[in-house]
């Protein structure tokens, strides 16, 4: 009964934990605008999780996503999604797309796996004759990627490193403060990372009045506004992220209840993943031994724990 | 039949059901109620004293001709009966465990007045579980046409809507946003009072009479009900979208990690099978104490799922007293035995949280009933000083729902005042040759109201598509006006939408 097989048509690995697929569904390719998201099962046993539409090309008719593996599911993925196979169920495009605004002169922040859906908001800002100012933030240089395809469609590339090894050392928000440093006449800002990253962006443009944008990316399970686990309080009003974003006025959103929120699942997720991780150990198959000892080794590629308990928005997302 | 019955012949006790014992039926996820044997539906049956004034077809939603298929079984025609059913609706074993037949059929049987009311939805749930045990369908000739619809959603509504124009002979579509067909039935009625198989059974009755289900599909945004009709090749479509969008508790401590709508508990564990976690992956966090706001059929629900989850304690909160408790009666009584606490008259003012992001009780005020409200019910007051602490890490809210907002944000359809799709009483919406009806028009109705709506809107679209209706046994009341002229309704004038380049 499902609408047809949705098949991995390409894959790359942009370093042991992120992953990007390329999927075919030419009608989703279609109607796919920036900032929009799908829900993702990955088998029949799976659990429903939402992950942002990185890309999308018409003329292939296939759309685009970058997973990075924290958590089980997006680990077994990372495992299982090889091009050929199929997810079990791929639906959207969902939520309200990012209206495009008239702004002459904006800064796209993509943070970690937030780089990866920025992208087509900064070529969409392009289309749109703005002066577009990218400010990336990788934890190093090896954790790279797309860089060339932002030169393409930026003014300006701003990126920044944890470790300093490439651009500047430091976070997203020094990279603004230097943006806007040079350019006062900034009239938008659109933010996407991690959660605790957007509330940074969100506090460096506060004070100079520069209307910000965030996506968020709160528990979701239907993904058509029916569960209310994706409530999200924004100007002390609630909304659904799913039907009434995923973007908001970040200068208005809670991220305090968001982030408390988050952790929902948090014992249930570690469960799940540690129960994951010694099937994978048990596990024989030659291929596959080596593909998990990859993901379940120490910290998981490098991922701090302090990522690890306060979920990446692009990463795994609990529940679901 | 040899004699006639009266109220004095016939049996007068109501032939009891077999359910499974409370202690015991806690602890699975297998239906309560075993339904009637043979011989307990050829007893029951005599109950039924085949009165001319029939009311009970009168109290159904949808006129199913209850004494004409009673009549069937007490002559074991059980096919016969599924066939009268069937006329009317397309799920009875469906709606023989769901109605609220208290406030329907069985409220205005002729021998409740005296007796207890005749089992009719017991009756009915026997014929539709002997139809799906021995694969009757009742697929007629069908002539087909070469008009495309398209449903959007599938529930009820468009599970009927897309019944009733596969058999006039066009070519049907379903498209439902989750993996998985059925709507509130699947993902939220659970298995214990409605299992997924006796639904799956009915999808599969519709895909033999040619419906496809094209599951993972987000109308709206995927596709709009524009292109549907203007580029897809649909000459008619109908929205079944249901209600969706639970309403807030809007106090204190209603964002806490713990306070969730039962529409989220139960589709998780409905729909993705959170009872058997870690064997499914999605995760569902499982109250201790668990306090469950509101008392509908969803309300009911959520706590007998909790129960069975293994909660130790399940509370039922509602500000109003028993006797407005909207929930089928057989619910409650259900959830009774199996231990909730029902705490009627009682409202909650604050979740109170351990500081921790989690629920660790809730403080709520007892009230008592004023004066009648708009709804002609008693409105609930606060009582002074009655502020008092019950201890729950499990908050679960089923306190109603407000219109789901994707059509209105995706096309040009008109709404109604509180965001719903507006139609006038044929279900035809702003836009030509699209229909809508169930939850997504009226707000949260019943399965069977939805049902009804699936079908007005069907005969609605056979009118606009100039199809004669020939298979409508079913006169609605959006019917009144409409003449016939030798045989054929009036409204049947070739009006065709006429495409443009
Ligand atoms: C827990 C619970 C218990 C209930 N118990 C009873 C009961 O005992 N008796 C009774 O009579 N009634 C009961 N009801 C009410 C009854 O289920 C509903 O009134 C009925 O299901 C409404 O039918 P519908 O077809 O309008 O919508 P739904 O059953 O809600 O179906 C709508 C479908 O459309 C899909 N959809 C939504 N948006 C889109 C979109 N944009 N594109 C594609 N698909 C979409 C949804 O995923 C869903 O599957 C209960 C409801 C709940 C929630
Ligand atoms: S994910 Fe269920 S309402 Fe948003």
């Amino acid at each position: 009964m499902a609408m047809s097989t949705f098949e991995i048509v390409a894959r790359e690995d942009f370093s042991d934990v992120t992953y990007l697929l390329e999927i075919r569904h030419p009608m989703m390719a279609r109607a796919a605008r920036a900032g929009q998201f799908v829900i993702v099962m990955a088998h029949e046993h799976g659990e429903r999780i939402p992950l942002t539409i990185a890309d999308f090309d018409r003329d292939k008719g296939t759309i685009t996503l970058v997973i990075q593996a924290v958590g089980k599911t997006t680990k077994e993925m990372q495992q299982r999604c090889k091009v050929g196979a199929a997810l079990h169920a791929v639906v959207g495009p969902m939520g309200i797309p990012s209206p495009v605004s008239g702004a002459k002169k904006v800064i796209c922040v993509g943070g970690g796996l937030g780089v990866a859906p920025i992208f087509p908001q900064a070529r969409a800002f392009k289309e749109n004759g703005a002066y577009v100012i990218g400010v990336l933030g990788f934890r190093s240089k090896d954790l790279m990627f797309w860089t060339d395809k932002f030169n393409d469609c930026c003014d300006e590339l701003i990126v920044c490193t944890d470790d300093g090894s490439s651009g500047i050392k430091g976070l997203v928000t020094e990279g603004i403060r230097r943006a806007i440093e040079k350019h006062p006449d900034v009239d938008e800002c659109v933010a996407i990372g991690p959660t605790v990253m957007m509330r940074g962006c969100a506090e460096a443009t506060r004070a100079h009045k520069i209307k910000t944008i965030v996506s968020l990316n709160p528990v979701m399970v239907d993904g058509t506004g029916m569960c209310g686990g994706c409530r999200v309080k924004v100007g002390g009003e609630v909304k659904f992220a799913c039907v009434d974003g995923p973007d908001f006025d970040g200068h208005l959103v809670d991220f305090d209840d968001l982030i408390s929120r988050l952790r929902r699942f948090a014992t249930e997720e570690k469960a799940a993943r540690e129960r994951w991780s010694e099937s994978c150990r048990m596990m024989t198959t030659p291929n596959l031994g080596a593909l998990a000892s990859q993901s379940s080794g120490p910290a998981a590629g490098g991922v701090s724990t302090e990522l690890l308990e306060l979920p990446d928005p692009y990463d795994e997302v609990r529940g679901g | 039949m040899a004699k006639k019955r009266t109220i004095r012949t016939i049996p007068q006790q109501r032939t009891p059901v077999r359910e499974q014992e409370p202690a015991e039926r806690v602890k699975n996820f297998s239906e309560v109620s075993r339904g009637y044997g043979q011989k307990d539906a050829l007893v029951e049956s005599e109950r039924c004293l085949l009165c001319p004034d029939q009311p009970c077809v009168r109290g159904c939603p949808v006129g199913i001709d209850i004494p004409g298929f009673i009549e069937k079984i007490g002559q074991k025609d059980f096919h016969g009966a599924y066939d009268v059913i069937a006329a009317t609706n397309l799920l009875p074993a469906v709606c023989g465990r769901v109605c609220p037949q208290e406030s329907q059929c069985e409220g205005v049987c002729i021998v409740g007045q005296t007796l207890e009311p005749v089992a009719i939805g017991r009756l009915e749930r026997f014929v539709g579980d002997r139809a799906i045990a021995e694969g009757w369908t009742s697929v007629p000739y069908i002539e087909h046409n070469d008009f495309r619809v398209g449903i959007v959603g599938s529930g009820p509504a468009g599970m009927a809507c897309a019944a009733d124009m596969a058999k006039a002979g066009c070519d049907v579509t379903v498209y439902e946003a989750f993996h998985q067909a059925g709507g509130v039935l699947k993902y939220g009625i659970p298995d214990f009072r409605l299992p997924n198989d006796v639904v799956d059974a009915e999808i599969r009755n519709l895909s033999k009479l040619g419906v496809k289900f094209e599951c993972n599909t987000l109308v709206g945004r995927l596709f709009t009900i524009e292109q549907m009709v203007d580029e897809m090749g649909f000459q008619a479509v109908f929205i079944g979208t249901g209600a969706g969008y639970p309403a807030m508790l809007g106090i204190p401590g209603d964002s806490l990690n713990g306070v969730l709508s039962a529409n989220e508990l139960l589709t998780r564990c409905n729909l993705m099978r959170a009872k058997e976690f870690p064997n499914y992956d999605t995760p569902l966090s499982i109250g201790r104490r668990v306090a469950v706001v509101g008392a509908g059929n969803t309300a009911m629900d959520a706590m007998r799922v909790c129960l069975r989850l293994g909660a130790e304690k399940v509370y039922c909160i509602y500000r109003r007293s028993r006797a407005e408790c909207p929930a089928r009666s057989e619910e409650v009584h259900h959830a009774e035995e199996e231990g909730v606490e029902f705490h009627w008259l009682t409202n909650p003012v604050e979740i109170l949280g351990d500081g921790k992001g989690n629920v660790r009780g809730m403080r709520c005020v007892r009230m008592e009933l004023g004066e009648p409200d708009d709804s002609g019910r008693r409105r609930p007051v606060v009582v002074a000083g009655s502020e008092h602490e019950i201890d729950v890490d499990l908050v679960v809210f089923a306190i109603g729902t407000n219109a789901n907002p994707i059509m209105g944000q995706t096309s040009k359809l008109k709404l109604d005042k509180r965001g719903y799709i507006d139609t006038d009483a044929d279900l035809a919406t702003s836009v030509a040759g699209v229909f809508a009806g169930g939850d997504i028009v009226t707000g949260a109705a019943t399965v069977i109201e939805a049902m009804g709506a699936g079908r007005t809107a069907a005969r609605s679209m056979k009118a606009y598509l100039g199809l004669r209706d020939a298979a409508a046994t079913y006169v609605g009341d959006s019917a009144g006006g409409a003449g016939r002229c030798f045989g054929i309704d009036s409204r049947e004038s070739n009006f065709v939408r006429v495409r443009v380049a």
